[in-house]
């Protein structure tokens, strides 16, 4: 079995974001889905501080720090592109008007909740950002994220032990083994790495799958 | 004539009292207004409730603000950065109150406060660690969390040109807090790139008119660069 590497990964959730979505992806490894959006299909990327129609990263020498991108790196508009503030970017989020988010995760539970904000631990600083209203407010909510903890433990799990940062709100889990949909009934398996079997994906996933061969996307 | 340019940052603050509740513009640094923020630092005002995205990054701005022990209270959504060890250290030792709130509950709560809004309902936050306590009530088919404005003595914004009514354009990004922090203070103070004649920034593209800001200073790009 092939786990799919970071890129894969990001290439796969472009796969599904169709021409026309405004999409918001999420600080770290759902910022490299920008870099996979198939050429000639057009998508317009929002951020939270108050852009729609982000363009690639500037070339080396060319970065200004007023044009920036909610992880705070420097980006450049597309033409088309508009700035607006802070309330009115909230607005498009919560207010339904965002297509897709896509979030990372340290856990979703088979409901669709999602904790990425904060392990609990006494000694963390807590930092919430945008991803609450993320996870309430874009029509579709997808998770990209590695299946296993470090300690090889699935992060897919019946309930969140890690504080939520939003309930029965994520559609689809992109994993580095997997693609998931959440449904009503349970998690549904879409895809699967090269090479792996579903029962030894089922073996590494800490709740019950289903599994159609013809379900397969 | 209404003038409401002034010299220096310095005289832009004169009258920013010990414990006062400050709006700090910007998201990370952009549109952070620097030169204000270390003018605040220079007038030594304590036991400031700082209302910003972040907690500081780096050595400048917020963090130095922190770092002067001038802060007591940080209402923002985002304080963990890579860069932010002043924040850090000050909230671990406990001489640093932070109140976490969502980014979107944190403009909102702004922005209410300039509408003159007495509460609002928001779907964020609902079922999580951060509406614990607060009240809640269902509307329609959704869970809603119910969120207060917050009001401020100050904000300071950074703009890119102002003119002697007050009114103001931004750049970019670093927009961001500017135009709502500008209506949810009692006196906002901005500090902008370029000042223009009255008339020469088109009447369509004011992004903040004049009546919410009392007070501009300019600190070109180009003096920033020199300093």
């Amino acid at each position: 079995m092939k786990k799919m590497d970071r890129n894969q990964m990001a290439a796969r959730v472009a796969r599904d974001i169709p021409e026309g979505a405004y999409v918001n992806l999420g600080i770290g490894l759902p910022t490299l889905v920008a870099n996979h959006i198939p050429a000639g299909r057009e998508v317009i990327l929002h951020s939270e501080n108050g852009v729609l129609g982000i363009g690639p990263r500037p070339a080396k020498g060319a970065e200004d720090y007023d044009l920036i991108n909610a992880g705070k790196e420097p980006v450049t508009l597309l033409a088309g592109g508009a700035f607006f503030h802070h309330a009115d970017s909230f607005g498009m989020i919560r207010g339904r008007h965002l297509d897709f988010c896509v979030l990372g995760a340290f856990q979703v539970s088979v409901s669709g909740d999602i904790a990425n904000w904060h392990t609990g631990a006494p000694d963390a600083i807590p930092a919430v950002g945008g991803a609450m209203d993320l996870a309430v407010g874009a029509k579709k909510v997808l998770v990209m994220m590695e299946h296993l903890t470090k300690e090889g433990t699935s992060k897919i799990v019946e309930r969140c032990s890690y504080p939520l940062t939003g309930a029965a709100c994520v559609n689809r889990i992109y994993t580095d083994l997997a693609v998931i949909d959440v449904r009503a009934d349970g998690l549904h398996v879409i895809d699967m790495a090269e090479g792996l079997e579903f029962d030894e994906l089922q073996k590494l996933t800490g709740v019950p799958l289903h599994y159609r061969e013809t379900a397969k996307a | 004539m209404i003038d409401k340019f002034v010299a220096t940052p310095a005289a832009a603050l004169a009258d920013v009292p010990d414990g006062a509740t400050i709006l700090l513009g910007g998201f990370g640094t952009a549109g952070l207004p620097e030169e204000l923020t270390d003018a605040l630092i220079a007038r030594g005002a304590k036991g400031l409730t700082i209302v910003n995205n972040n907690a500081g990054n780096g050595e400048g701005g917020l963090a130095a603000l922190i770092a002067a022990k001038c802060v007591k209270k940080i209402i923002c959504s985002f304080p963990r950065q890579a860069d932010s060890w002043h924040f850090d250290k000050a909230y671990r030792s406990g001489e640093l109150e932070l109140e976490l709130v969502p980014q979107g509950t944190l403009a909102e709560r702004i922005r209410a406060a300039g509408a003159g809004i007495g509460a609002f309902y928001t779907p964020t936050a609902f079922g999580t660690k951060l509406a614990e306590g607060k009240e809640t009530r269902r509307i329609g088919d959704r869970d809603y969390v119910l969120e207060f404005p917050i009001h401020a003595d100050y904000a300071l914004i950074k703009a890119e040109r102002g003119d002697r009514w007050g009114n103001l354009t931004y750049r970019m990004t670093a927009r961001n807090f500017g135009p709502i922090m500008a209506m949810a203070a009692r006196c906002t103070i901005a500090q902008v790139n370029e000042t223009v004649e009255l008339g020469q920034i088109d009447p369509e593209a004011v992004v903040t008119p004049g009546i919410f800001v009392k007070r501009v200073v300019k600190v070109s790009r180009a003096a920033r660069k020199a300093a």
